[in-house]
């Protein structure tokens, strides 16, 4: 395949950036998208240019490292991770837009590569339910019920990748963020801190600048794992639920 | 959690320092502030209005019983609750309400809005067509609708924009109205964009307040399809009335 690239260059967090053209030929439809930016970086190198910097770790689709915006799409035109995207799903002379997510919570810190940090805050916030340590527990002790286990496996399937935040027109994290809180405040290990948990992860989203949700749907269409659009409404049931019982108060 | 594992908390003090009593925060204050909670704010105000626009619509449609009916539910509106209430005072207390829904959703989505705007302050080179034509005329949709609710009231309630109005006779008065090109084209572009508002916004109250679900969400999107088409059409009915000499 021969392909025109448009991929966004910028130096660092501070510098201006802009789209830089690039051809690439001998492309072969099997390759990831993943593997024709290596194939990309190879002959830059080659050429003494810097290669591009994006995100990658597992390569097959579990780990939320890679991402990029691919024409205007998180994660580009397939449902799925942009490393187990295929050249397949473009055809042979397309010209491809490659840009970075774009989020005040995410800032550029080079090229494709953007500063996600704002997500582990908000997991640390509440993202989490209290064990005490030492052996594990008896799988039996504490029963869940099926549904209740298909619901929360649904939602902890969020790998935390960003494709939400940089697909909703509002860089909201409430997909994000709505995933976590489901999937801990339906289960019977999170009940302890059922209240403060979504009291203090939404707290800290807001104030780590993510805009707020007006029901577009992008982000529940962008996400590879399928995390539905009501958990939205699963998190502002449980949001005002605290509220009315806390008086707003979280754990910290 | 163990002293041995505990690090730097971020709270010490200094030897003489006085430690501040944590402030209590109020449940309307910490609503406020956050974004689900002006989005809650947003949403039952919203449906307030809804809900009045609905008993609005088919007291409107009284209209085509002739004047005797409209100006009879007029006065009626008047003297309701009398005399437990004084002389207009259920309509003043519907007032009231209707003004601060009207404020509180308009500067909630205000502030909504501007953060939103905040947190994508860059957008992407490659465009596409997003969200349905009702979500993304939301805002500017509210703008119409607010605009128009200022010269309906200068037309219809204080009569100042509305030449041969007389007080007390709101027949006449709507008449005199939709006699005008300017009047109903006002009428019905406003109309169209409340439709549009309602289309997206009920549903969007419905998620807001917890009220989605998988399983309901064909309901909840057939409920606030309905109602947009119900409310357009039984309010554009009464200038296309007149227009068409059905009323006069």
């Amino acid at each position: 395949m021969r392909l025109t690239l448009r991929i966004w260059r910028q130096r660092g967090p501070e510098e201006p950036g802009a789209l830089s053209v690039y051809e690439i030929e001998d492309i072969s439809p099997e390759m990831s998208f993943l593997e024709m930016l290596d194939t990309l970086n190879e002959r830059l190198i080659l050429r003494g240019e810097e290669p591009v910097a994006f995100d990658h770790d597992c390569r097959e689709g579990i780990c939320g490292a890679c991402g990029m915006v691919i024409n205007g799409q998180a994660h580009g035109p397939e449902r799925t991770t942009t490393c187990q995207l295929h050249m397949r799903h473009f055809r042979d002379g397309d010209t491809i837009d490659v840009e970075p997510w774009r989020a005040a919570a995410f800032p550029v810190v080079k090229d494709l590569v953007v500063d996600r940090s704002a997500f582990d805050r908000i997991i640390g916030s509440g993202g989490f339910v209290s064990a005490p340590t030492g052996s594990a527990p008896e799988a039996h002790a504490t029963p869940v019920p099926k549904p209740v286990a298909d619901t929360a496996f649904e939602h902890a399937e969020c790998i935390g990748c960003g494709a939400c935040v940089a697909a909703c027109p509002n860089g909201s994290a409430m997909l994000f963020t709505s995933a976590k809180v489901t999937h801990l405040n339906v289960l019977p290990q999170g009940q302890p801190e059922r209240e403060s948990r979504v009291l203090d992860m939404v707290g800290t989203m807001d104030a780590e600048g993510f805009g707020g949700c007006t029901n577009t749907g992008e982000c529940a269409v962008a996400c590879p794992k399928g995390i539905p659009l009501q958990s939205i409404s699963t998190m502002n049931r449980e949001f005002l639920r605290a509220s009315l019982k806390n008086g707003g108060r979280g754990a910290r | 959690m163990a002293l041995a594992t505990r690090t730097d908390t971020g709270h010490e003090r200094r030897p003489g320092q006085k430690r501040k009593p944590p402030r209590k925060p109020s449940f309307i204050g910490s609503v406020w502030r956050s974004t689900i909670g002006k989005k809650a704010v947003m949403a039952v105000t919203g449906l307030i209005m809804l809900a009045y626009l609905v008993a609005h619509m088919f007291a409107n449609l009284k209209i085509f019983f002739g004047p005797g009916d409209l100006n009879g539910y007029a006065h009626w509106l008047r003297t309701l609750g009398e005399p437990f209430l004084p002389h207009e005072g259920f309509l003043w207390l519907a007032r009231v309400g209707l003004l601060a829904s009207v404020v509180l959703h308009g500067v909630a989505a205000y502030q909504l809005s501007r953060r939103d705007l905040a947190a994508r302050p860059r957008g992407y080179a490659h465009q596409r067509r997003r969200a349905s034509y009702a979500t993304r005329t939301m805002r500017w949709g509210g703008v119409i609708l607010g605009l128009f609710i200022v010269w309906h009231i200068l037309d219809l309630t204080t009569l100042t924009v509305n030449e041969r109005a007389e007080p007390g006779h709101p027949y006449e008065n709507v008449v005199a109205t939709f006699s005008t090109w300017y009047g109903n084209t006002i009428y019905i572009v406003a109309m169209l964009a409340l439709g549009l508002h309602i289309r997206h916004g009920f549903w969007s109250a419905a998620q807001t307040l917890g009220a989605g679900r998988p399983r309901r969400d064909r309901a909840l999107k057939l409920a606030a399809n309905g109602l947009a088409a119900i409310l357009t059409c039984g309010f554009i009915a009464v200038p296309i009335g007149v227009m068409s000499g059905v009323v006069s």
